[in-house]
């Protein structure tokens, strides 16, 4: 069986490989010139279910619980299981008891424990939460990783792509282009988020660490070698235009509030990327008119892929060729 | 509800509304959950920011389609305004935004407490009602700032009642009644600070004639449960006023009459 996947970005890329472990015949057809061109780019790479509940609904721990598992099995070593930290600035503590109630999965942590954890916020933060069973894995070296090895699988890639049409025949078709398919997907719609990378010396975190603010929550992911993403803002806009002072002082400012030492840190990058997303913000596998669409993966990207890889692999190779969407079937097992 | 006298309906500019809850559309989990909520609280005004949302130059296109496709009618906000100029300027992409001359008018004065910088509030009032706008002034609970407001020609004050997101409830209820008293016949909706139901009742039996929320449902642990908790706190506190409240007395006063019955003592 020809398989097309268009798009490499997560959602492409965990398709590709669901496929690839199926025995189909793939090309990947991406419109940038390489790995990276899209939101995937951006991503924070939390592998963080119970942390994502407390905004989210149940379906995040549903579909993104395994996602750890499944990185691991794909790309060994890639993922650090380390678990999140959570905290709040002392005048802000009652955003942690908030926090807490609307998820599960976590311990409430003491001050020493905080210290044990991350010693270099020792006597800075006096409770906090730890979600022990999340993860998180680096989201460019998981792209480049997966695209390494699907071509060592034999699967082909076009990049530079503008016209898949061009490619030739194929028996199935998935559409994995994000926020490319803003025009032909009327319920989808972009929520901006901006981002920085730092780097210093001074500290050292061995988990993502969620700083608590009612107006600017941010988290701060440690990439190793000094390295530090901070992310990220949430705009309901489709707008992908460089970062704004305005972002940049929020993120700063929170990440200075977790540890002065980032005040000294060097500014290597501030990007933005457009996160596609239904009015649920909840990611969908649609199959319409002989293509599947896997798109909506909103800021789980690397969370949820995974999982909608493999239910639409099911629909592309299995039977179920033209059962109904995930949608339709979520709606089902809500109801019930 | 049927049994609402005619007088609970609301006039703001012009606009006849049986609601007297205006919901905020920010911070919900999803826009889905959003819209079920707006639909839960049965509100017939909800508000939008605008500041935000058109930074980077593309405006927020699908959210505001969104928005508009509740076929509510829109109050358009200019929350995250530090200055005369940024408000007005707002106030202005919001009027092409959503065809509206509405505008629920915000200029922050400080930035932890978000209190609003009354000497900008009036002076933006002035220059939008002279640009033929509907001014609603998100202000403090300052009677002489009142005053100002209505002389720049606006028709309807919004007091905050505690700052914004901080669900405190009413935490100055004197002077929520000097204002209240003091403006009989103006339309005064309190804006901020609600965080429970029984706080938008409390404001609501001062003779207040509406509530703005929304942290305190969008933040909710079920926003929708939440929205129709609050549509029923402020018909419950406007029914109450209406029909007239009990005032405290010091001395218990029995309810079932004594004659009759042995009393000993």
């Amino acid at each position: 069986m020809r398989v097309l996947v268009k798009g490499a970005g997560v959602a492409g890329l965990t398709v590709a490989h669901e496929l690839a472990r199926r025995g189909a015949e793939i090309l990947v057809a991406e419109r940038g010139p390489g790995i990276g061109a899209g939101a995937s780019w951006m991503a924070g790479g939390m592998l963080a279910p119970f942390c994502e509940r407390e905004s989210g609904e149940e379906a995040v721990i549903e579909l993104g619980e395994h996602a750890a598992a499944w990185w691991e099995d794909a790309l060994p070593g890639l993922v650090h299981f380390a678990g999140t930290l959570v905290l709040a600035p002392p005048r802000d503590a009652s955003e942690l008891r908030r926090f807490a109630s609307r998820t599960r999965g976590y311990d409430f942590v003491s001050a020493e424990e905080i210290a044990a954890l991350e010693p270099d916020l020792a006597g800075r933060f006096r409770s906090g939460l730890f979600f022990g069973r999340e993860a998180h894995l680096d989201p460019r070296q998981a792209l480049l990783g997966l695209h390494a090895k699907l071509v060592s699988k034999g699967v082909n890639f076009a990049f530079g792509c503008a016209d898949a049409a061009a490619l030739g025949r194929f028996d199935r078709v998935v559409d994995c282009t994000g926020m490319a398919a803003l025009a032909h997907d009327a319920g989808l719609r972009g929520v901006r988020g901006e981002m920085l990378y730092l780097e210093t010396g001074e500290v050292r975190l061995t988990r993502p660490v969620r700083l608590l603010h009612p107006r600017f929550p941010i988290y701060v992911v440690p990439r190793g070698n000094g390295r530090f993403m901070i992310g990220a803002t949430m705009i309901e806009n489709a707008s992908d235009g460089p970062v704004t002072a305005r972002s940049v002082m929020e993120l700063l400012n929170a990440a200075y509030a977790l540890h002065p030492a980032f005040g000294e840190a060097r500014l290597v990058e501030a990007s933005s990327g457009v996160r596609p997303a239904y009015a649920d913000n909840l990611p969908r596998v649609t199959p319409k008119g002989g293509v599947v669409a896997v798109n909506g993966l909103y800021r789980h990207g690397f969370l949820m892929a995974p999982a909608m890889a493999g239910q639409a692999a099911e629909i592309l190779v299995g039977n179920s060729w033209k059962g109904e969407s995930f949608d339709e079937a979520h709606r089902q097992r809500k109801r019930a | 509800m049927e049994n609402i006298p005619a007088a609970s309906s609301l006039e703001l500019y012009g606009q006849t509304l049986s609601s007297r809850l205006l919901l905020g559309t920010a911070l919900y989990p999803s826009p889905a959950i959003m819209a079920e909520a707006v639909r839960a609280s049965a509100t017939e005004i909800v508000t939008v920011s605008l500041r935000r949302e058109s930074a980077g130059g593309k405006a927020g296109g699908e959210f505001w389609s969104l928005i508009r496709s509740l076929g509510m009618r829109v109050l358009p906000n200019t929350a995250g305004c530090h200055t005369v100029k940024e408000a007005v300027t707002t106030a202005q992409m919001a009027r092409e935004v959503f065809a509206t001359d509405w505008i629920k008018l915000e200029v922050i004065g400080h930035h932890d407490t978000l209190q609003p910088d009354v000497f900008a509030l009036v002076e933006a009032a002035e220059i939008l009602t002279r640009e033929g706008f509907e001014v609603f002034p998100y202000t403090t609970g300052d009677l002489v700032v009142a005053e100002r407001l209505l002389e720049a020609g606006c028709e309807v004050l919004m007091p905050w009642c505690a700052p914004i997101g901080s669900a405190r409830g009413p935490v100055d209820i004197d002077a929520l009644r000097a204002l209240r008293a003091n403006f009989p016949d103006v339309p005064l909706i309190v804006d901020a600070g609600i965080g429970r139901p029984s706080h938008a009742a409390a404001v609501m039996e001062l003779g207040y004639d509406a509530v703005l929320l929304n942290t305190a449902v969008a933040k909710a642990g079920d926003p929708v449960v939440m929205a129709s908790a609050f549509a029923k706190a402020v018909e419950a506190g406007r029914q109450g006023w209406l029909a007239g409240l009990l005032e405290p007395r010091d001395m218990a006063v029995p309810s079932t009459p004594l004659i009759g019955k042995a009393v000993f003592s």
